[in-house]
């Protein structure tokens, strides 16, 4: 494990002139990266599939990646705020420092949801105060990112920019038509009624039309107290409903529970690249999320 | 205001009795609502003018090209009531981070005297209750070249008096090239693990006691300036040296706090004995260095392992050219399953071990009746502390720290010195990031003295923001 690790960044430096050192931050932005850099960029990622964004464990392996790095790929909003600024600040690169040309916020110019109007304050747990970061999630923001990423691609290697271009172009296709798929597979649940743990998952619900009724979490990042599950139990008999939504970094013990007394589903989405074995690229997170939700409805 | 208006709107009405009452009420209503739409229109003006701002025209494009216009519900979008609060402002705007940090602790110990066994600045001092700190902490980035950090505790001393500190107050630049880092100001010296910790951040309720002994109540820091370097090597290598003007209690200072010293009392070095020497700085010879080497790689996917090994090296004030070297060693290990839950649960291991060498000069011991002169001698300390954290279940966390501290045999017998050993088990719960709550059972045994037990539960709360965590 080690000595491949040291030989990949070996090799790297070795062929560092030809290619763009890309770190993303999260699968999906790194999965983004390589379909758009193509054969011009080497792109590392610091969060693991499975791993949650909010959460990544900040290593100093990590500080050595973003030293190298020539472009930074960050969702933004907030969602980094635990781990990334300590990384950067250690990693003594000013390449790609907030506002550098090698800086590329994947979130710009995305519409988001769940803006909070009022005043923010952590007796609401830990409300966002730009706005829900989730929206990858949704593969129309998603394509907002990939353009957000050619830009900068084309910002740092201008040389190369019919390349990346026509990348987008291609990925831009592919997600258009994955998502035309996952929208057929999920046409038949259009209105179910939902439950998902944390507010992850909104950008994905409205674009499939999944109505969210309630999370187990009272309040974001807050875990769930059995008052609230038990208020959350009648709500979910009420309202008939069939899915508990999951992600893989969440206790599995309280929606399984939730599952007993009301008879929905328990489904741990597959929501980032490389989280399950179909979601193998970008554009099939959401086909694979789509058959997830499609297999336990059948059941 | 309003409430002034009211009395105002309540005298004019029963001024002008009931009939004229009926009127007015009927002519306010309108200038209400006339009100209300010049709000509602100007709203709405403002919500078109920020959407057409928030979203680029390709972005609408694309959108709507695929997705219904109910789908894209942009925030601006939803229709505003009078009752919803107009936001002004919003954290990550400020050009200031701001964050207060408060620590309690209640508790008990089987001596009196909590300060002999308790001999950090921010260890519980007191039987009952101690307010171990309340850290005030501004950072954020300066202009485009630096960033600025200080953090201002304020102490409650047992007497109690409020203490005032500048516990760090520094620039680092953002900048350099060749991998290079330049921090200047009041700070930690970079040496070992526990020292660059501020209190807040501590795994227990109080600091080792190798690390009290030797750096100091209040750790090693110092003004001065600090040159570091990240090594161009495919592991993390840092390579740092701080210079700083040397005030400190293993070096010129005195041991103890600065402001906890008694009046009165034959003034001699409760370390080495001797009348403490003023050093003045004649020259490069008399700063304190601070090298330190770190090294870190990843074992596996899910464990990471840290090691360092740190100097510190300058005057001290048994005499005009005496010295003190200290050598320390540190390890860091942590495991943590990549699927953890908000960071649970993990396993983390840290250990640190220092040794001081003490060159205590030809020196002058004052008596009640006289003096006596202490020959020239080294003193050499040592200590290790090595302490297990589990992270066994979302927001909890089992702890349990072993120590032991040791010194040579010297001419003056010097309570600092004497070989001591303490185990303490802990239990902290933390509800979020911001809060926590913690219960520590402190076994102590020191040499010539016996055992000591105390039991310690601390709250701690964080307002505002939030930095990052550090490996």
């Amino acid at each position: 494990m080690k000595s491949t690790a040291i030989i990949m960044a070996l090799s790297l430096t070795v062929s560092a002139q030809a290619k763009l050192n890309v770190v993303a931050t999260l699968p999906d932005l790194a999965a983004l990266a390589r379909e758009i850099g193509g054969d011009q960029v080497e792109v590392a990622c610091i969060g693991k599939p499975g791993e949650d964004p909010h959460f990544i464990q900040a290593k100093p392996s990590n500080i050595v990646l973003l030293n190298r790095a020539d472009v930074l790929i960050e969702n933004g909003l907030e969602l980094e705020i635990g781990w990334l600024p300590a990384l950067l600040e250690q990693s003594r690169n000013y390449k790609i420092r907030a506002g550098a040309p090698g800086w590329i916020l994947a979130s710009v110019n995305v519409p988001l949801l769940e803006i909070p109007t009022g005043p923010v304050t952590r007796a609401m747990g830990d409300v966002h105060p730009y706005g829900n970061p989730h929206f990858l999630l949704d593969p129309e923001r998603g394509k907002m990112a990939a353009k957000n990423i050619a830009e900068g691609f084309k910002r740092v290697a201008p040389q190369f920019a019919a390349e990346f271009d026509a990348n987008l172009a291609k990925l831009e296709k592919r997600i258009d038509a994955a998502l035309a798929e996952a929208q057929k597979i999920l046409a038949p649940y259009r209105g179910a009624k939902v439950v998902s743990y944390h507010k992850s998952l909104t950008y994905f619900e409205e674009r499939f039309g999944l109505m969210e009724i309630g999370n187990i979490e009272p309040k974001p990042g807050i875990p769930p107290s059995p008052s609230h599950i038990t208020a959350l139990i009648g709500q979910m008999k009420q309202d008939d409903v069939k899915l508990i939504l999951t992600e893989a970094w969440h206790e599995l013990r309280t929606p399984q529970l939730l599952a007993l007394k009301t008879g929905a589903k328990v489904v741990v989405l597959p929501t980032q690249v490389g989280s399950s074995a179909d979601a193998t690229d970008y554009p099939s997170v959401c086909v694979a999320m789509a058959k997830a939700i499609a297999k336990a409805m059948k059941q | 205001m309003s409430y002034c208006r009211i009395i105002v709107l309540a005298a004019t009405l029963v001024a002008v009795g009931s009939a004229r009452a009926d009127e007015a009420l009927d002519a306010l209503k309108q200038q209400l609502q006339l009100l209300q739409q010049q709000v509602q229109q100007l709203q709405q003006k403002v919500a078109e003018l920020e959407s057409a701002k928030a979203t680029a025209p390709a972005a609408v494009g694309d959108l709507t090209a695929s997705a219904s216009p109910k789908e894209v519900r942009s925030p601006s979008a939803k229709t505003w009531s009078p009752a919803d609060p107009i936001p002004l402002g919003r954290s990550g705007n400020a050009y200031i981070n701001l964050s207060l940090v408060g620590d309690t602790t209640f508790g008990w110990s089987t001596t009196p005297d909590v300060q002999r066994i308790e001999g950090a600045h921010h260890d519980p001092s007191q039987r009952g209750f101690t307010l171990q700190g309340a850290e005030l902490t501004l950072d954020g980035a300066v202009d485009p070249y630096f960033t600025a950090l200080a953090t201002i505790p304020l102490v409650l001393e047992p007497g109690g008096e409020t203490v005032v500190e500048i516990e760090e107050a520094w620039v680092q630049t953002t900048s350099l090239p060749w991998n290079l880092q330049v921090k200047a100001g009041q700070m930690f010296a970079n040496f070992g693990r526990h020292n660059q910790l501020h209190a807040h951040s501590w795994d227990f309720v109080d600091q080792p006691i190798v690390i009290t002994r030797l750096l100091g109540g209040d750790g090693l820091r110092n003004p001065g300036a600090q040159l570091s370097w990240l090594a161009p090597l495919p592991i993390f290598t840092e390579l740092s040296l701080g210079v700083f003007n040397s005030d400190h209690s293993s070096f010129r200072g005195d041991y103890g706090h600065a402001h906890g010293a008694e009046e009165g009392e034959p003034h001699y070095s409760k370390l080495h004995g001797g009348v403490p020497m003023d050093r003045s700085l004649r020259g490069p010879q008399d700063l304190l260095y601070v090298p330190r080497l770190a090294v870190s790689f990843d074992l596996s996917e899910t464990q990471t392992i840290l090691l360092g090994a740190s100097a510190a090296v300058g005057p001290n004030n048994s005499g005009p050219n005496a010295g003190t070297q200290i050598f320390g060693a540190d390890l860091y290990w942590k495991w943590r399953p990549v699927n953890a839950q908000q960071g649970f649960p993990f396993v983390s291991w840290q250990t640190e071990f220092l040794f001081r060498r003490y060159e205590a000069a030809e020196r002058v011991h004052p008596l009640d009746d006289g003096e006596v002169v202490l020959p020239s001698e080294t003193l050499k300390d040592w200590g290790l502390y090595s302490q297990v954290l589990w992270g066994f279940k979302r927001g909890w966390v089992a702890g349990l720290r072993g120590e032991y501290v040791s010194g040579n045999d010297a001419m003056f017998r010097s309570e600092l010195r004497l070989d001591r050993s303490r185990v303490s088990p802990n239990l902290t719960f933390y509800p979020t990031e911001f809060s926590k709550i913690r219960l520590q059972y402190n076994y102590d045994h020191i040499q010539q003295w016996g055992d000591e037990h105390s039991i310690w539960l601390q709250v701690e709360f964080l307002l505002g923001a939030h930095a990052a965590h550090k490996f």
